[in-house]
């Protein structure tokens, strides 16, 4: 990152959430790089920064859909990088028809039969399908499975390098932006068109052969019923401007959690197998050969798929994985749709789901409406929870709202609760993937307290248990556990399961004898290689633990290749081909990092290279090519199907191939730019306990709510509210608001507020500050405020949550929920004590703001159906 | 050799790593927990368990080289700490013996040394040091003197991200502020200035042994702009009270004289 | 025996250090305690240095944890690390206090339906309860296949959450146990959130 000629950091409070890896920032600022800070408040990134522009909390795909417009209109792209390395001269399909066709919708979109969703296919490359590199793979398996795996046609895409034809990628992303112009983003941002103009020039004036840009986003991009698409428009940016996998380029998330990104690449994710591999659906895998013609691809990387499930099977399930039952390809259970996190706490609260394990995890303030979690986990049976301390989430059952209002008492909740004090970090062996995609390993300094265990400790005796209760069993049912390799040694008093035991499963072996594998590459399909995650395969490389390696980086070069090992194959810039220029030069001096050495006869560099060593620049596939005889010397984006960058994502999305404005679920306005107000796939769970505001203008509900994490807490407390050296420092719950908001409600900076929603309310100390300002939007004025989501009602320092506020609404990719753009009120005073809908009971009284009769429509209604009043179109 | 810090705050973000890194080396209790209402600003000061702190100034003032759109405003942070004066109040008015200068030049309380009689507290002209309501002696940073010994930089340094907080010799980090300032003001922030790096500037500490870059009037931080260590006043007031009883004494021998 | 040295007794006299020093105002080396002059740095008496890394975000700096008889001692950045360069932040500066603190449960606690407290409970007998609990659920739940046909070998009956915030290893055998070896499909961590 220090290489960076300009930094954009939106959807991030990068120097409060991730201070030390602000240090690279500054390097890059210290080196002359300009940074440039997009969000709703002025923070501690904005006071570093050169440039901050404020924007309305969740429009940020009204300001990057701006940045493409800018850089389209005034042919700031970089032109080969486009050209050759992006789908930007691909043809699609004859019927796909844009938003500006639709108002707001994309081709189709079906409103027959069951919940409404888009078909897909007008969206595809002309006459090709394409498996997506991720995504929702299964959607397209099924349309493409008659012919095998997608991508067998691939060599059949079309392409107009001239860019004229209107159905190319790149003139339909010139309509789809067209209006969103400077003035739009004033209109809808609340930025004034100057400071966006300054900051798109400055973008664009730091890109090209011999400059870079980056852009460094967190969950202030991804909490948003459309997270997934600013992503995606955040790689058109990169794309247009020629700054993916090359040095001081890239799109980097900032992760909250040590290991979030390995608990990712190796997930603890419902719809997803270690290394990124899909986890079967019952429709279309019924059979392991239905499952890989759906969801592996015939072109691209992903064509190896097929070693990689069956290395999984064979490290899961050993010898009883044989070829002649499809490596017990049966054993794994199968997906009949939405499993996440919030539908599984949905179903929970219907009584549907009856034992939880929360394990370092505290969803009862991290997630969203703690009032619901609180809910469903009275329904369970039994509740587990791991951690350090008793969190909000461990005493569910007499800690919330509705026992302070007296609704009800803890005797009256039937739930069994189990807690099990946790290892620390320090207190056991084992790796962190951080947001650099580096696994590093952390040694086990001593022995844990008490009867605190490692989760590792955990899962293995339990699991240990589960096999003696199933001994003997012949039920079908049992077969998986029954077979499930679990012979890990253990060592020490506690009888730790051995963690470099498991690095070595991960890592893959060969079955034979054993011998750890050197890489992914080794990886078969015919059973004699077994491996726990694909992506993570060298981790173990020559039976040495690679993530352990401890280098100081000032005996190696600033990639620090020795330093611990990053995936894949220990490369730090993915897809870095795309650094050299298509014949495999650097595309400049300044910016050399991965080039093609003719006398060698491979790719060398400064990191390791991301691409098939030996295959020259100039190596075109023969049209009938199958598998990596697809990737062009030129391909740099070797998970695609067709090794391209996607401005335009034919496949993988649920909500359309281009990012859109939609408003957020709740907005003080309707939507500027397209009568569809909301993302219309977004996931909503209609229920009495989730009442959602109008879609906008709800007098009940004036101002914009947003919330974040500061620099002083860690997410949602566990670890750092019963601590005194950090609670100090923030000690108590408060909401920031404008002078101007202050005044308008007559809110007493230092004194108390209440923050409502129609799921509940919160009091907090107010800080009035000049970091926030009102939005000017087309002549009106938007306040907002910002609550940090920390406190919760245990710990040393306790506040109310700000997720009491927040509904259940989700991105339709991933379910991740909407917390960074909603509707609130804000009263000035202590909170009042009435009943709330999430309870099941009576709502109470609610109080309207200032000068706004009182209305109850559509908060808390016992009707199932809460009235969406003013939404034009659902 | 001297040493000392210089503290840059145009790279501070106010993340208080030094704040925690300094009370878990010193293994400091809190301070209490106090909503203040003053930004994100809750240790409020320099005291007996805080010996790092970091000050918010939020001022209706753009900054020099700065573009923001909510208007007319700057964010300015700070990391305080003890200025280890070359000439320090506390020292000279410890009647113990407790408080003492190191071999590197700093102000170091010998805790087995204090008895808490607290006439340091009112001597600092910058209201650093303080006694602890607990144990009623005098506290304050001492430059992670043992670190220092064995050839450790101070745990607020070393944690530092952005490297605000400077630590080393003090002739170097001189040259090096000056450096830095010429290079912040040539990124058009014309207001920085370095505080306290010498005795000309600060003649009634004789300068610092931790110096700041600031932005703009000291007061906006907390800062004295004119310190005065008392001994320094006491001198000056001997030589005033000198020169008024010589005066009186003219007087005397003049009204004397004239009387004649 | 140690042989009693006068003179060396003598120069500890404050006032024979101070003019041996020629210190004349006394505010320097020589008002110098014994514990002031023996002071060292914790660290140097650390019975071992761990290479370790911070549990806080997802920044991944390094640090080192210094421990003394078994016990954590201190816990700083590690200046080798190509990541941190010996940086923490304020959370990362904390984590002496997050793993030594008082704040630490040290006991498995029970919460019996009804109950209005918790009661400890032996971690073997827990471990047992939860087993069972594990398997009466997944037996009650078990679904072989759906209303059309389709097998899906699962239960929907029993859910997970967690894993950011713990070891890449653990996250393998939640999901190799639960999903792979129980049928739990309701497997989730704080990506989705």
């Amino acid at each position: 990152m220090q290489n960076s000629d300009c930094i954009l950091i939106q959807g991030s409070n990068f120097a409060e959430c991730h201070p030390v890896g602000f240090q690279w920032v500054m390097e890059a600022k210290r080196r002359g790089a300009t940074i440039i800070h997009v969000d709703p408040r002025f923070t501690r990134t904005s006071a570093m920064a050169d440039v901050h522009a404020p924007i309305r909390p969740g429009t940020d795909i009204a300001f990057l859909g701006g940045l493409i417009h800018y850089i389209l209109e005034n042919e700031r792209y970089f032109r080969d990088y486009l050209l050759h390395y992006t789908n930007a001269a691909v043809i699609v399909d004859d019927g796909f028809q844009d938003t500006e066709d639709l108002q707001g919708l994309f081709s189709g979109w079906n409103t027959e039969g069951g919940k409404a969703h888009y078909d897909f296919r007008t969206w595809q490359y002309q006459g090709v399908g394409t498996v997506p590199a991720a995504g929702h793979k299964e959607i397209y398996g099924q349309a493409l499975a008659s012919t095998g795996p997608g991508g067998q046609d691939i060599g059949n895409i079309q392409r107009d390098e001239t860019l004229a034809s209107p159905r190319c990628v790149f003139r339909i992303l010139e309509r789809h932006f067209a209006r969103y112009t400077p003035e739009m983003v004033e209109k809808t941002c609340g930025l004034s068109k100057d400071l966006f103009l300054k900051i798109a020039e400055k973008l664009c004036e730091s890109s090209g052969p011999d400059r870079t840009s980056a852009l460094c986003y967190s969950v202030g991009w991804t909490q948003h019923a459309v997270g997934v698409q600013i992503i995606r428009a955040a790689s058109i940016v990169q794309l247009l401007l020629g700054n993916i996998g090359r040095p001081g380029g890239g799109i980097l998330a900032l992760r909250g959690h040590a290991s979030i990104q390995g608990s990712t690449d190796i997930p603890t994710l419902f719809n997803l197998l270690p290394g990124y591999v899909p986890m079967p659906h019952a429709m279309e895998a019924q059979s392991l050969e239905g499952y890989l013609k759906t969801t592996s691809s015939a072109s691209g990387w992903w064509s190896e798929m097929p070693k990689y499930v069956v290395s999984l099977l064979k490290a899961w399930y050993g010898q009883a994985a044989r070829a002649d039952n499809e490596w017990a390809f049966a054993h794994l259970p199968r997906l009949t749709g939405n499993h996440s996190h919030l539908t599984t706490i949905a179903d929970m609260a219907e009584g549907r789901v009856k034992g939880y394990f929360v394990m370092g995890e505290n969803p009862v303030v991290g997630s969203t409406h703690g009032a619901l979690q609180r809910k469903a986990m009275r329904r369970a049976e039994w509740v587990v929870v791991r951690d350090f301390v008793l969190t909000e989430t461990a005493e569910f059952w007499r800690k919330g709202a509705e026992y302070e209002r007296g609704e009800l008492r803890p005797e009256e909740v039937q739930t069994e609760v189990f807690f099990f004090p946790a290892a620390a970090h320090s207190e056991k062996d084992g790796s962190f993937t951080n947001a650099h995609r580096l696994v590093q390993w952390h040694h086990k300094a001593i022995e844990p307290p008490g009867e605190a265990r490692s989760e590792l400790h955990f899962l293995f005796h339990l699991g240990r248990r589960l096999k003696q209760l199933y001994a003997g069993s012949s039920d079908p049912k049992d077969r998986p556990l029954l077979a499930l390799t679990w012979d890990y040694p253990t060592e020490g008093p506690y009888d730790e399961p051995s963690a470099e035991s498991i690095v070595r499963e991960i890592n893959g072996y060969t079955i034979a004898d054993g011998k750890p594998v050197s890489g992914y590459t080794k990886l078969q399909a015919d059973g004699s290689t077994a491996s726990g995650c694909w992506l993570y395969s060298g981790c173990y490389a020559d039976g040495v633990n690679q993530l352990a390696r401890r280098k100081p980086h000032w005996e190696q070069s600033h990639v620090a290749p020795e330093w611990a090992w990053a995936w894949p194959d220990n490369r730090r810039i993915l897809y870095n081909r795309a650094s050299a220029d298509p014949q495999g030069r650097p595309w400049s001096e300044r910016k050399r990092y991965v080039w093609w050495d003719s006398e060698k006869g491979e790719w060398v560099g400064k990191d390791k290279p991301d691409f098939i060593q030996g295959r020259p620049p100039s190596y075109r596939p023969q049209k009938e090519a199958t598998g990596l005889a697809t990737i062009a010397g030129d391909d740099p984006f070797i998970m695609q199907a067709d090794g391209k960058g996607w401005l335009y994502a034919p496949s993988g999305l649920l909500d359309g191939p281009l990012p859109t404005h939609y408003e957020p679920q709740e907005s003080p306005v309707a939507n500027p730019l397209y009568p569809q107000q909301c993302n219309p796939a977004r996931v909503e769970w209609r229920r009495k306990d989730n009442p959602y505001h109008w879609a906008f203008d709800d007098p009940r509900f004036p101002h914009v709510l947003t919330t974040y994490r500061i620099a002083e807490h860690h997410t949602a407390g566990g670890m750092s509210r019963w601590q005194s050296w950090l609670s100090e420092l923030s000690p108590e719950m408060f909401c920031e608001v404008s002078a101007e908001l202050a005044a308008f409600v007559g809110l007493r900076n230092g004194g108390w507020a209440t923050v409502r929603t129609a799921r509940g309310e919160i009091e907090a100390r107010v800080l009035v500050t000049e970091r926030l300002r009102p939005f000017k939007l087309d002549g009106r004025l938007v306040h907002s405020v910002g609550l940090p989501y920390h406190w919760g009602g245990a710990g040393r320092v306790r506040g109310d949550a700000a997720n009491e506020l927040l509904g259940f609404v989700a991105d339709p990719n991933v379910n991740i929920f909407e917390s960074k753009a909603l509707t609130c009120s804000i009263l000035p005073g202590r909170l009042s004590r009435g009943r709330r809908a999430a309870t099941g009971r009576v709502v109470g009284e609610y109080a309207a703001p200032p000068g706004v009769q009182r209305d109850l429509e559509g908060v808390g209604q016992l009707a199932d159906e809460p009235s969406q009043k003013k939404e034009r179109w659902s | 050799m001297a040493k000392g810090f210089f503290t840059d705050t145009s790279v501070c973000i106010g993340c208080k790593a030094c704040e925690v890194a300094c009370k878990q080396w010193n293994q400091l209790p809190d301070d209490g927990f106090f909503f203040t209402g003053m930004s994100y600003d809750n240790t409020a000061h320099l005291g007996a368990s805080t010996w790092r702190h970091v000050a918010f100034v939020e001022r209706p003032v753009p900054l020099g080289g700065q573009v923001t759109g909510v208007g007319r405003f700057s964010l300015l942070l700070e990391s305080d700490v003890c200025k280890h004066c070359v000439r320090a109040g506390c020292l000279e008015a410890c009647p113990t013996g407790a408080i003492t200068r190191t071999e590197f030049g700093t102000v170091y309380v010998q805790p087995d040394v204090c008895n808490g009689c607290g006439y340091c507290v009112p001597a600092c002209p910058f209201g650093v040091i303080d006694r602890r309501a607990d144990d009623g002696r005098a506290w304050k940073c001492t430059l992670c003197y043992d670190r220092l010994k064995g050839g450790l930089e101070p745990a607020c340094a070393k944690t530092c991200p952005t490297g605000s907080i400077g630590f080393g010799d003090t002739e170097e980090l001189r040259a090096k502020a000056y450096e830095r300032l010429a290079q912040v003001r040539r990124a058009g922030l014309k207001e920085a200035w370095i505080y306290g790096d010498t005795a000309e500037s600060q003649p009634g500490t004789e300068g610092l042994h931790a110096f700041f870059l600031i932005v703009g009037r000291p007061e906006l931080y907390n800062l004295p702009s004119d310190p005065v260590v008392p001994t320094k006043k006491a001198g000056q007031s001997w030589r005033a009270m000198g020169l008024a009883s010589v005066g009186v004494v003219a007087a005397a021998v003049g009204a004397v004289l004239s009387h004649r | 025996m140690k042989r009693f040295k006068p003179l060396d007794f003598l120069m500890r006299w404050p006032l024979l250090r101070q003019i041996r020093n020629r210190d004349l105002t006394a505010l320097g080396e020589s008002a110098l305690s014994r514990r002031s002059q023996e002071l060292r740095p914790r660290t140097e008496t650390a019975d071992r240095v761990v290479g370790s890394i911070c549990p806080f975000c997802g920044v991944g700096c390094g640090q080192l944890i210094y421990v003394r008889d078994e016990k954590v001692v201190n816990i700083e950045g590690d200046p080798a690390s190509p990541v941190s360069r010996g940086k923490l932040c304020a959370r990362g500066s904390s984590t002496f206090q997050l793993v030594t603190g008082t704040q630490r449960m040290r006991d498995v606690l029970y919460r019996r339906p009804g109950a209005k407290d918790w009661e400890v409970l032996p971690l073997e007998r827990a471990l047992d309860m939860v087993a069972a609990r594990v398997k009466k659920t997944r037996d009650e739940t078990w679904e072989a296949r759906t209303d059309e046909g389709l097998t899906v070998n699962r239960t929907l009956g029993i859910a997970h959450l967690g894993g950011a915030t713990l070891d890449n290893e653990e996250n393998y055998l939640i999901k190799k146990l639960f999903t792979g070896g129980l049928g739990i499909v309701q497997v989730e961590n704080q990506a989705r959130i």
